[in-house]
Formats: structure tokens, C-alpha cells, sequence
């Protein structure tokens, strides 16, 4: 078995509705219920306005800025750490996770 | 260098590395390591060959070597090593027999082609990899096929291997439920590669021969392996009934002889006879799939005896249900061409027109060609000079534009 990170990226001014975000938040519960044998952790970020990125300098200081790393179009906005034997089973779980106004990326965890 | 050997082994690799790669990655689970101990065991065939003799199953032989070398770099691995990604499926360390019968090899086969061509591999990296390890070519070969340098092709290839390896894409055919999902990524790859040497994007050869014959290779190899998909059935008739007329496709001065010029009678009786019961066989899934539609479009033209009895409606009716299903602009581009035959250029001329605004055609110069050829047949000579010009400068086959050259000077002929 293998361990796998799936992103959640979404466009963060689409995402204002609260029907909507109820109906999202309802989606993630029961994702959660059918694929709890999968899942080894997730939690759902606040806004990436929220971010601080910490850079080190180079000669042992850091440079500290407001925002999230990459300024992109569609933001983190959350993650599960899903347990699979192979890619076609992530696939699958992430496949369910609702994302309406974004993707999801899945990225193979390093083993230690 | 005993001849005799030199030859059997080229021949073995011609026939035999996918068959001896995929059955080596199985033991060891490791596509680079499985390249490299295939690799090594055709080394110890040109050296013990000539001495032991040339063994009466080639493939048998080299897959127990290939598997034995790789179960011994296996075990003295170190403890750090053997944490690395494997891949996923159904390695079997302690299965080195490879008297296991062929039909395991055989799925062992397919089940490379679906790690190469899965979904989450870019679409180049699938046709590299594809080329690299089931049709054995070299890196430098797969190379020069797509014009690009040998360290940038190097770079792609390991680049998808480790892909495979780290993010655990699987070596396994898909469950049945999932084969109509995947299996169309297998062919498509299949496709471009014969698409790509059919009509070659540049240089002075009209037709890369060694890129055909290597996608006729991987459909006829996919056909073996899953006879009663109709999907597969179709890209094998639609390449061997368009292979059928490859001969004829240049004139004896080297020009381009256009589907209507050529001599139907030395046309490939035994591939078109092939493909038309492939185009048979395919056109019963239903509803046909996108390979089984181009494939009876090439049988129309493959049935007519004559140029002039081409059964255009019959043409348009195909592509009309090929739309449909595969909206892609080239086709819809194909029809007009149908349409224009089968009711005149100016209703060709109209649907065609429908179509200059596609994004996906602006730099495609079978667009401009096919207007020219409309307008030249309705006596628009100016404007049909016009398209010809810009169809010129969007063509970089050599073969292709001395075609549009001639077609551009006969505007002014008797």
C-alpha cells in the first residue's frame, strides 16, 4: 500500500454562496463515510488570503511575506491523505471528493 | 560473428522484447532494472549463441536469463534500495520460470502497454514510452522519430519512469468495467504513431515507413491479445485498409497520386480483403465506435473499383454518424469534402466555409487545400490560386507541396 496527498485547489471567489457551501461541506461528510477505510487524514484550509510564506534567506535569516506561495487562479482549499494500492485507486477515491468550482491533484507520498 | 546468429537474435529483438520486457518487469517490478537485464540477456545471446546453438523457443530463453539477472540484482540490493517504489501489481519475486506458458507472457504484454499508455502520463510520454518498450526501439531511435534531441527524449523517458514508479501506476489491465475508458488512450497512441508516419509532419519522404510498420505491429499485437473488442478491430481495419493503398499513393516521378489518380488494381487485394472483415466485425458494437467509422469510411474506398464510383453518399452518411461522436474539426473538415463530391463543390464549398473560424484549423493546411480544390472545380480561379498559396505556406512535407505547386500552376493550363 502506498500513501497519497489529494489536493483540493478551487476558485475562491466562486465559492461564496452558502447553499453552495453547505451542499460542498454535506458532499465532504459523506465522502468521508464511504471512503473512511481509505482515508488517513484531510481538513479543509482557511482562504489562502490567510497564508504567510517563510523563505529562508540563505545566510540563516528569513524573509516573511503575506500570501500563499504560487498566486494562482484556483487556490489550496484543502487536502485528504488517502491509503491505496496503486494510482487507479487514488484515482477512484479522489474521483469522489467533491470539488464544484476546482479539481483535485493527487500526489504520491514519499515513503521515509 | 556468426551470421546465422546475428540475425536470429535481430530477429528475436524485432519479434520478442515486448514479450520478454514485460515478463521480466513482472519479477522485478521495476521497469528500468527490467530494460536493463533484457538488454543484458540479448548481449549473452550474441555471445552464446554461436557456441550453444540457437535455442529452439528464442523468447523462452531470453526471458529466463532476463529474469534470473534481475532476480540477482534484486537480492543484493541493499536494505535502502528496497524501500523504492515498486510497481504496483502482480510482482512475483519467486516466479522465475518463464516455461509458464505464453499466454501469461501475453497478458503480461498488455499489461505494459496500459502502464505506458495511462492516462496519467502525458500524451508524448505515452507514444515515447510505448515506442521504447514494446517496440524495443532505442531512445535515440524514438528520438529521431519525433525530431527532437536524444537527451531530450532521455529526459522524457525517465522522466514518465520514475513517474510510473513513484506515483505506483499500475502494471495491470484494467477490470473489464474500466477497459472502455482505458482502452481508448492504448489506441490513440496506436493511431498517432501510424498517422504520423502515414503522412510524415515534415522532411522529404511522404510516408515514414519504420513508423507504420511499427503501429501495424502494436494493433495486430493488441488484436491477438483482445479479439472481441470492436474498438480494436476497427483501428486494425481502418490502418490495413489505408496500408492497402500505400503503394500507390506516389507516382512513379515521386509526386503525391491522389486518391483519385491511383491505379486501384495494384491496391493490396489480400489487406483489403483483411480490412473489410475487420470494418465488419467492428461495426457491430454498437453504437460503432470512432475507429470502427473511419475504418468503414476507408472500406468505402476501398470497394469502389473506380474513382468515379465512389459511393459518396454512402461517405457522407459515415462521416455524418463519425460528427457525432468524435466532433473533431478534421473530421467535420472531411466531410465538407464528402458533401462536396456527393452534392456538388458549392454544397461543399458552404458546410466548408461553416468551419474557417475553427480555431484548431487555423494553422492546418488541408483547410485551405480542400477550399482550393472547390473553388478551382467551380471556376473560381482567383480565389482558388489564393487558397492554394496559403495552403503552400502552411506545408513542410516536401512531397506535399510540390503536389499544391503543380495543382497552382495547372489553375492557368488548357
Amino acid at each position: 500500500m502506498a500513501e497519497y496527498l489529494v489536493l483540493i485547489y478551487q476558485d475562491e471567489s466562486a465559492n461564496t454562496d452558502p447553499a453552495v457551501q453547505e451542499q460542498t461541506m454535506a458532499g465532504h461528510i459523506r465522502f468521508g463515510e464511504q471512503n473512511g477505510a481509505a482515508l488517513r487524514g484531510g481538513n479543509a484550509l482557511q482562504p489562502s488570503g490567510t497564508a504567510t510564506s517563510i523563505r529562508g534567506d540563505g545566510s540563516g535569516g528569513f524573509t516573511i511575506t503575506d500570501g500563499a506561495f504560487a498566486e494562482t487562479k484556483e487556490a489550496l482549499g484543502g487536502y485528504y491523505v488517502v491509503e491505496a494500492a496503486d494510482l487507479d485507486e487514488a484515482i477512484a477515491v479522489a474521483k469522489e471528493i467533491p470539488a464544484p468550482v476546482g479539481g483535485v491533484e493527487v500526489r504520491p507520498i514519499r515513503p521515509m | 560473428m556468426d551470421v546465422s546468429v546475428e540475425a536470429a537474435v535481430a530477429d528475436a529483438h524485432r519479434r520478442e522484447w515486448a514479450f520478454v520486457l514485460a515478463a521480466t518487469v513482472r519479477v522485478t517490478g521495476d521497469i528500468d532494472l527490467a530494460e536493463e537485464c533484457v538488454q543484458d540477456a540479448y548481449a549473452k545471446a550474441l555471445s552464446t549463441w554461436p557456441t550453444q546453438g540457437i535455442p529452439d523457443r528464442p523468447a523462452a530463453w531470453l526471458t529466463t536469463v532476463a529474469r534470473r539477472r534481475g532476480i540477482d540484482v534484486l537480492r543484493r540490493r541493499t536494505t535502502h534500495d528496497r524501500v523504492l517504489p515498486q510497481l504496483a501489481g502482480p510482482a512475483s519475486g519467486d516466479d522465475d520460470d518463464a516455461d509458464d506458458g505464453l499466454v501469461e507472457i501475453a497478458d503480461d504484454r498488455l499489461r505494459l502497454i496500459f502502464t505506458c499508455c495511462h492516462p496519467a502520463l502525458s500524451p508524448e510520454a505515452q507514444v515515447a514510452l510505448t515506442l521504447r518498450l514494446i517496440c524495443g526501439l532505442t531512445t535515440g531511435e524514438v528520438a529521431r522519430l519525433f525530431l527532437v534531441q536524444e537527451s531530450t527524449m532521455a529526459a522524457r523517458l525517465t522522466r514518465a519512469k520514475k513517474k510510473i514508479a513513484a506515483a505506483r501506476i499500475p502494471y495491470r489491465v484494467p477490470a473489464l468495467a474500466d477497459l472502455p475508458e482505458r482502452i481508448g488512450a492504448v489506441l490513440d497512441v496506436v493511431h498517432l504513431v501510424f498517422t504520423t508516419g502515414h503522412t510524415a509532419p515534415g522532411g522529404s519522404d511522404l510516408v515514414r515507413t519504420d513508423l507504420v510498420a511499427q503501429a501495424v505491429y502494436l494493433a495486430r499485437m493488441l488484436r491477438t491479445l483482445l479479439p472481441d473488442d470492436a474498438d480494436v478491430a476497427g483501428l486494425l481495419g481502418l490502418i490495413v485498409l489505408t496500408h492497402a493503398r500505400q503503394t500507390t499513393r506516389l507516382a512513379a516521378d515521386g509526386s503525391l497520386s491522389l486518391l483519385s489518380e491511383q491505379d486501384r488494381s495494384r491496391w493490396d487485394a489480400a489487406e483489403i480483403a483483411e480490412g473489410l472483415a475487420l470494418v465488419r466485425e467492428a461495426l457491430q458494437g454498437r453504437p460503432p465506435g470512432r475507429f470502427a467509422l473511419m475504418a468503414a469510411i476507408a472500406a468505402v474506398h476501398a470497394e469502389a473499383p473506380t474513382w468515379s464510383s465512389t459511393d459518396w453518399s454512402e461517405l457522407v452518411g459515415l462521416y455524418d454518424l463519425l460528427v457525432v461522436i468524435w466532433p473533431s474539426p478534421v473530421v467535420a473538415l472531411n466531410r465538407a469534402v464528402a458533401i462536396g463530391f456527393a452534392e456538388g463543390p458549392g454544397a461543399g464549398l458552404k458546410v466548408l466555409d461553416g468551419l474557417s473560424d475553427e480555431p484548431q484549423l487555423a494553422a492546418y493546411s488541408y483547410l485551405p487545400s480542400a477550399r482550393a480544390d472547390l473553388l478551382r472545380r467551380l471556376g473560381r480561379t482567383d480565389e482558388a490560386r489564393a487558397a492554394y498559396r496559403r495552403a503552400l505556406a502552411l506545408t513542410d512535407n516536401a512531397v506535399e507541396r510540390g503536389f499544391l505547386q503543380d495543382r497552382l500552376v495547372g489553375l492557368d493550363g488548357p
